[in-house]
């Protein structure tokens, strides 16, 4: 009964939020939006007792790339007006993935039963030790693979930003650290009334 | 828990579930508990401007407060009460909502994972199995009170301060993630009370001495405190994302950074400093929450230590140590750490 009570309330406001992201005419708000969404979501995830996959959500999501969203969008001048003109004219296409998504959704869900929490097969093991161990044994392979492809993904990000310029001043501490007296500092006996001469 | 208080709390369960019944009662006395949690944390806060500006002085051969109360101690409260009857100012072009959303939004986080914390055996809120990812999670929202502060107040120089912050912040959250995992490895536990159950025998400073003094630094850099407090560096950006604000509203962000600022403490005793367990076994007719106390007390020091003693960084060379030195540094450990526990066995 609560926990109805505690599922309506968050599923309201991922509902609400994700509306929120498509009206709201200023992106930022759009962003934050999102933001509570993925929050809200973390909510269900706890409900669910499947708490590891809401930290996670919370930490990835929101910690780290919807940050980096908002740092693009407020510092980008997007003028979503602009894009948003021709809308309309896109909206069957937009359906029609709508209407994919919501058969597959369907599918799933009278495919698979949800059995509830890991605890109910009777091994006391906490979820993520059940993702861990999964993880690392069962589909150890599909996970190094992913992390082969996140790997690519991080160095090619800095292949493509990676750029020598010329006249940028950067620090370069062992440089500084060797630095000696001698080639830094230069004894004048300036004259009275003639200034040091170069 | 002492253990003479459990009749009396068996006692007032009792009658609360009998007045309220049992679904409303748990209610009830949850939010009881959250308040019993809450006010000596935000009695800590109030207490820890006092003791910041009496320490500095101090350090700086001056005398601090001593003018409200005795040995100045009733400044904070002097303070709160100019904060609150001060006039709220609002921007004429800010975003309204965001601009006052955004204090709230950096003080709760800073407030919530207080639940987490284990102050002594079975003295905790929630004994929740995934308390560190908790914790880090709790943490990474705090970034958005102020980067919705800096972009609300739409202002040039809070927008800097804001983004300044952001990047400030991810950043350094990442060095921080990293020291943890090899704490997480050692005790084989993500929950707190675990963490500091398995340092029975030997602090986890002793074997991993970097990564708490990397701990540390990581996070007097995500507090925003000086020597790292660009956002706010006075000289280049007036007061970063901090200048639109005024009374109460500027309040909240500074208790948001002190709480916080507590916050690593107490978490940095219980990871690294074996939290409630004492130094030596013939000292622990010492209640285990004033041990605690004491080292948090001790990493505190350590902060405002620093605030009086070093300058502040520069932007690149603050960017540079949290990804080119920490980071490096605490991935090896991780290494080391997890070779050491796969010879020799856990803690």
């Amino acid at each position: 009964m609560a926990a109805d009570l505690v599922f309506y309330f968050f599923s309201v406001i991922v509902v609400g939020a994700a509306l929120g992201v498509i009206v709201s005419r200023n992106q930022v708000h759009s962003v934050l939006f999102l933001i509570l969404a993925f929050f809200n979501t973390a909510g269900l995830f706890v409900l669910l007792q499947a708490e590891f996959l809401a930290a996670l959500l919370v930490i990835v999501y929101m910690g780290a790339v919807a940050v980096l969203f908002l740092f693009v969008v407020m510092m980008l001048d997007v003028d979503f007006e602009e894009l948003r003109r021709g809308a309309m004219q896109h909206l069957p296409m937009g359906i029609a993935v709508g209407a994919v998504l919501l058969v597959e959704f369907i599918f799933i869900l009278n495919g698979v039963h949800v059995d509830g929490p890991a605890q109910a097969a009777g091994v006391p093991v906490t979820n993520t030790m059940a993702i861990g161990q999964l993880m690392y044994t069962r589909f150890l392979f599909p996970f190094e693979i992913a992390s082969l492809i996140l790997l690519v993904a991080l160095i090619g990000a800095v292949v493509l930003t990676l750029r020598k310029r010329k006249g940028v001043k950067r620090q370069d501490i062992s440089s500084q650290i060797a630095r000696t007296r001698e080639e830094a500092v230069k004894l004048v006996q300036v004259a009275s009334g003639e200034g040091a001469k170069p | 828990m002492p253990e003479f208080l459990n009749p009396i709390l068996g006692t007032i369960h009792g009658f609360g579930a009998e007045l309220l019944g049992a679904t409303l009662w748990t209610v009830v006395w949850t939010v009881i508990k959250i308040v019993i949690l809450l006010a000596p944390v935000l009695f800590m806060v109030t207490y820890i401007t006092l003791a910041e500006r009496k320490i500095i002085g101090f350090m700086q051969v001056r005398y601090g407060p001593n003018r409200v109360g005795f040995w100045g101690i009733l400044q904070p409260l002097a303070d709160a009460a100019k904060l609150l009857f001060k006039e709220l100012l609002l921007p004429e072009k800010a975003d309204k909502v965001i601009f006052l959303l955004a204090p709230a939004l950096t003080l709760v986080p800073a407030l919530i994972a207080w639940a987490v914390i284990p102050f002594a055996p079975g003295l905790v809120l929630a004994d929740i199995n995934i308390g560190i990812l908790y914790i880090l999670a709790i943490s990474s929202l705090g970034v958005y009170g102020i980067i919705m502060a800096g972009w609300g107040s739409n202002n040039r120089f809070s927008f800097l301060g804001g983004l300044r912050s952001a990047a400030q912040m991810v950043s350094y959250e990442v060095s921080m993630g990293f020291t943890l995992i090899p704490v997480v490895l050692l005790s084989g536990s993500l929950n707190l009370t675990d963490v500091v159950n398995a340092q029975k025998s030997v602090w986890f400073v002793v074997p991993l001495l970097p990564m708490f003094v990397i701990y540390f630094i990581s996070v007097v850099a995500e507090t925003n405190r000086s020597p790292f407090d660009l956002p706010e560096a006075e000289a280049e950006l007036v007061a970063g994302f901090i200048t639109e604000y005024s009374a109460m509203s500027s309040g909240l962000f500074f208790m948001g950074e002190y709480a916080n600022m507590i916050l690593v403490s107490f978490l940095g005793s219980i990871l690294f400093l074996g939290g409630w367990l004492p130094p030596a076994e013939f000292l622990s007719f010492i209640p285990g929450i004033i041990w605690l106390g004491i080292k948090a007390g001790l990493l505190l020091f350590v902060f405002l230590w620093i605030r009086a003693t070093f300058p502040r960084y520069r932007y690149d060379q603050l960017m540079r140590l949290g990804w080119k030195v920490f980071l490096p540094i605490s991935l090896l450990w991780i290494f080391i750490t997890g070779l050491g526990v796969l010879l020799f066995g856990k803690a």
